[in-house]
């Protein structure tokens, strides 16, 4: 099931126009930021499909602006986020793709500072719900439903087993994982689904592993 | 985490057989798969509620989208229902009148509340505060009239889907309404059966309506077809609540939408591509907005 909640349906509050194109997309926004753990310096928003047709008309542009400086979907200040990005520090960029997704609203945000970067494709599916399908070009296969781990670590022998442990110390089963190395920056990527929703206790826990460098959820 | 109803069948079924309203059960499933208190999530749906109430208000004294293509409609409606002669009834303009304030007040950036999309945000709330007026509602049943409509959106969510990009207008406003026709019922006092009744009457009526906006705005025709929708739902669930039932039942009429929302052209699915957002005067509108791109 994609929708689990209520209040996808009637939901959210948020700045129009479109829920798909502004609300998803500032959530778009968002998630990548989250993932990539502060705010970026730089970002490259790479838009698909309606997204590419109809972004300036629906806010998409903002919005996802506004996602990067942490806004809510009713956050006041996705209106004037452009501005807000310059005081910010923030450089973006927005292009539009003629490349047929799977999904129609597709956004890829390539994102980073003097430190690192990152890749982060995700979805809008309707309703201001938005999926992430892609982080730094390894396909997130999530089944849906329950919360997922996403673990960037550098590429070491006993990384995996070392977090996996963890888990198991907190009773947390893991229901589908999957790890994929990263060529450039030699950092490795864990995707890992549980059975049952996880503290941030866990979480912190797992982020003081040696070499581990980020661990964030994803309310799937 | 449980999931109570996968489709209208198992809704209707869950909440008849428990001599219960539809509302219930979503509040439910909500809390058994959220693990949230009940109190927790009435009072968010409590907030929700305001929102909408708000955006009405807003809608109602008259905004103005940055493009000037939306605004005044519903300030116009309710001057001409105050003048008494109108035509297809007070309460039903009504509606008409706050849904497209909703929606104009989405156009122009304001705050709403997506239900199930921003797109389509004005007939829910537009016809809950139609009726309003007429079954002096408590708050409690006010929010349960927006839990009613989630339970119906939530089914064609997970079983067709609620994006024009998607599935088209039908996949947004279509939802919409029927998820509105089915609560109207409840709130009158129908049966969950008869709310069901409702939904696919209303849903049958819309199958097909393309998502087609000029120069990609949700603004024409999308405030206007919220109008509709709102009249749409307010006719169904009179109908359902006279006793008219639909041939096809209510699942089956999901499963149509989704089929014709997947064979749809892209052109007709939020591209601002095809249909009237490719008539003359929409590609000119969309070249005076953007300069010449459309």
């Amino acid at each position: 099931m994609k929708f689990t909640s209520v209040f996808d349906i009637i939901g959210p509050v948020m700045i129009g126009p479109s829920s798909s194109h502004t609300a998803g997309a500032a959530r778009i926004g968002r998630v990548a930021r989250d993932l990539f753990g502060r705010q970026p310096k730089w970002a490259k928003i790479y838009l698909y499909g309606s997204f590419a047709e109809t972004y300036r008309g629906h806010g998409t542009d903002v919005a996802m602006v506004g996602g990067l400086l942490d806004f809510d979907t009713y956050d006041e200040r996705i209106k004037t986020s452009f501005q807000l990005a310059k005081e910010a520090n923030l450089e973006f960029e927005f292009i539009t793709e003629t490349a047929n997704k799977e999904h129609p609203n597709t956004a890829r945000i390539v994102l980073g500072d003097e430190n690192s970067e990152m890749s982060v494709e995700g979805i809008s599916i309707g309703g201001g719900k938005i999926e992430v399908s892609e982080v730094n070009g390894f396909k997130l296969r999530l089944t849906g439903g329950m919360p997922a781990i996403l673990v960037v670590h550098d590429d070491r022998a006993g990384c995996i087993a070392n977090v996996a442990n963890t888990l198991a110390m907190h009773n947390v089963n893991i229901g589908h994982m999957e790890v994929s190395r990263i060529e450039r920056g030699q950092t490795a990527l864990m995707v890992i689904e549980v059975d049952q929703n996880i503290d941030e206790k866990v979480l912190q826990q797992i982020s003081l592993i040696p070499y581990i460098t980020k661990v964030s959820k994803i309310n799937n | 985490m449980d999931v109570l109803f996968r489709n209208v069948r198992e809704l209707v079924e869950l909440a008849e057989s428990r001599n219960v309203l539809i509302s219930e059960i979503m509040i439910e499933q909500e809390m058994n798969i959220t693990g949230r208190t009940r109190e927790d999530i009435i009072s968010q749906m409590d907030n929700n509620l305001t929102v909408m109430e708000q955006a009405v208000e807003r809608g109602l004294k008259g905004v103005q989208s940055v493009t000037g293509l939306t605004g005044g409609d519903a300030v116009l409606l309710q001057n001409y229902i105050a003048k008494g002669n109108s035509l297809s009834g007070e309460l039903l303009l009504d509606a008409v009148s706050k849904a497209v304030a909703t929606n104009e007040v989405n156009a122009a950036m304001g705050t709403i509340c997506a239900t199930p999309t921003a797109g389509s945000a004005g007939v829910v709330p537009g016809t809950l505060f139609a009726v309003k007026n007429k079954l002096n509602p408590t708050r409690e049943q006010m929010i349960n009239y927006l839990f009613t409509s989630g339970a119906f959106g939530f089914v064609v969510a997970n079983n067709a889907m609620i994006s024009g990009a998607a599935g088209g207008c039908q996949a947004e406003v279509g939802s919409a309404s029927a998820m509105a026709a089915a609560a109207i019922v409840e709130m009158a006092g129908g049966t969950p059966s008869q709310s069901a009744e409702a939904f696919a009457i209303t849903l049958k009526n819309m199958l097909g309506l393309v998502c087609d906006p000029v120069a990609g705005l949700v603004e024409v025709p999308c405030v206007k077809r919220n109008a509709m929708g709102a009249a749409n739902s307010l006719v169904a669930a009179d109908m359902a609540l006279a006793g008219v039932t639909s041939r096809i039942p209510c699942d089956e009429v999901i499963g149509a939408m989704f089929r014709i929302g997947q064979s749809m052209s892209p052109n007709l699915k939020e591209t601002a591509r095809g249909g009237l957002a490719a008539t003359p005067t929409g590609k000119a509108i969309a070249a005076r907005i953007f300069g010449g791109t459309a």
